[in-house]
């Protein structure tokens, strides 16, 4: 699975960090950054909360 | 469990039904919704949506691939119009009954009115499109409101070249919330632009061309945007015997009888994180509490009780404001970092003799998180925010 982030979309509220801090981190103004594109399996569950809860639905799993 | 019903198609909806099929669900899945869109994203219509900086379709919350791949039985642009939980029924305006096991109501709020007519309210998409089209630079604005949605509309506003007049009850806008000396920093931000705040001030009656003051005074305006908060949308279920109290009371679990559970805007639930019911008109609390609806109605009885730091932010001119946690209500405020005058700051708000909330404008995510943590973590205030920092009583 790979991780897509839309960073223009972003509204740097953190929440992806949250809940996967090994996958995303944010900038000095708050927009994600993806650490980690293809993260390991037991990373997936925290990834697709991440997804679920980033309020700019900027953040997607795909099928790779 | 085979029927579940999700009323309400926006964040919480929307999440409370990714979750049931993320956790397994395989059953017949409903989503019903009062707009006829697809579930959209709300904040940005205050802010690049009112600005023209986007158009509608960026605001949809999923692709729709991604939608149809969630096996919905999908019912936009209708009301539902009362819920029968002996009979475990949803009734829907256009005569439809739905039959459920589980139930979760996400029916969220509208715009709070004031009497009169002829005014912009700003809650769904049909309302921003509406006053955006009505925004050009000479045109006169009242925002009736100077809470959090009317202050980033009237940034919006002012930088689309309107002559913004600024109205709130209240001696300093947003003091109760967070407080009056944060409150004031975030004001004399309209002030320095020149938008025309007056506090203290009552509306009595909008029209289209104007509103009315408590004291008699009129003020003529191009157009009248109120933004004086909101109301649950729990109608529907009157009769229902559902608790219905500002929003549907809720307990620890966003259970509202059951096998019926609530999230979202409309959702008072209690917080065991801060030891006290609550009602949260947040965008990623939406989400949040939409994810931990689904999960308990799936698994009854092995339920983990709701207990978030609440989060928002609110972009004003070029400020960007973040807060954690439960601001109002504090008994302290202390800048615990940065410059309130600089605009450029942390706050931290002490309840009891706990950090129960921090707002920040304008500083580094890591500083703020720290924050998040000490709330989350139930830090003791003597603990967590050092003596020698100057201390200000609250409002």
């Amino acid at each position: 699975m790979k991780v897509e982030l839309e960073a223009d979309k972003c509204v740097a509220s953190g929440q992806c960090v949250l809940a996967a801090t090994d996958v995303f981190d944010q900038d000095d103004d708050g927009i994600a950054i993806l650490l980690e594109d293809r993260p390991a399996d037991e990373l997936l569950d925290d990834v697709k909360e991440a997804v679920a809860v980033c309020p700019a639905a900027a953040i997607r799993l795909v099928e790779q | 469990m085979r029927r579940i019903v999700v009323v309400g198609a926006s964040a919480a909806g929307l999440a409370a039904v990714e979750t049931l099929r993320r956790e397994g669900y395989d059953g017949t899945l409903t989503l019903v919704g009062d707009e006829p869109l697809a579930p959209y994203d709300r904040p940005p219509l205050s802010k690049q949506i009112l600005a023209g900086e986007w158009e509608p379709d960026r605001l949809a919350l999923r692709a729709d691939d991604a939608l149809a791949a969630l096996d919905l039985d999908l019912r936009l642009g209708v009301a539902a119009t009362g819920l029968e939980p002996a009979g475990r029924t949803v009734e829907l305006a256009d005569g439809s009954v739905l039959p459920y096991d589980g139930l979760i109501v996400a029916t969220g709020v509208r715009s709070r009115r004031l009497p009169g007519g002829g005014a912009h309210v700003l809650r769904g998409l049909d309302d921003a499109l509406a006053l955006r089209d009505r925004l050009a630079p000479g045109r006169r604005l009242v925002v009736v409101g100077a809470g959090f949605l009317g202050a980033e509309a009237a940034a919006v506003a002012w930088r689309l070249g309107c002559e913004v007049t600024l109205l709130e009850p209240a001696p300093v806008p947003l003091a109760h919330a967070v407080g009056t000396e944060v409150g004031e920093v975030l004001t004399s931000a309209h002030r320095e632009r020149g938008v025309d705040l007056r506090c203290g001030v009552g509306v009595t009656e909008v029209a289209g061309d104007g509103v009315r003051l408590a004291d008699g005074e009129r003020i003529a305006a191009d157009e009248v945007l109120v933004a004086v908060g909101s109301v649950p949308n729990t109608e529907w279920l009157v009769g229902s015997g559902l608790a219905v109290g500002d929003g549907v009371v809720c307990d620890e679990y966003c259970a509202a009888a059951r096998n019926v559970y609530a999230a979202g805007d409309v959702a008072r639930w209690y917080n065991p994180l801060f030891g006290t019911a609550m009602r949260i008109e947040h965008r990623t609390h939406a989400a949040e509490q939409g994810m931990a609806a689904a999960r308990n109605l799936l698994a009854p009885g092995a339920g983990r009780p709701f207990a978030p730091v609440p989060y928002f932010w609110s972009d004003q001119y070029d400020m960007k404001i973040q807060a954690y946690g439960r601001l109002r209500g504090h008994d302290e405020v202390a800048v615990v970092d940065g410059d309130l005058a600089e605009r450029r700051f942390v706050a931290v708000y002490r309840t009891g003799d706990r950090v129960t909330g921090a707002l920040a404008v304008g500083m580094p995510p890591k500083v703020v998180r720290q924050w998040r943590q000490a709330i989350a973590a139930r830090a003791a205030w003597h603990d967590a925010v050092r003596t020698e920092v100057p201390m200000t009583k609250a409002s």
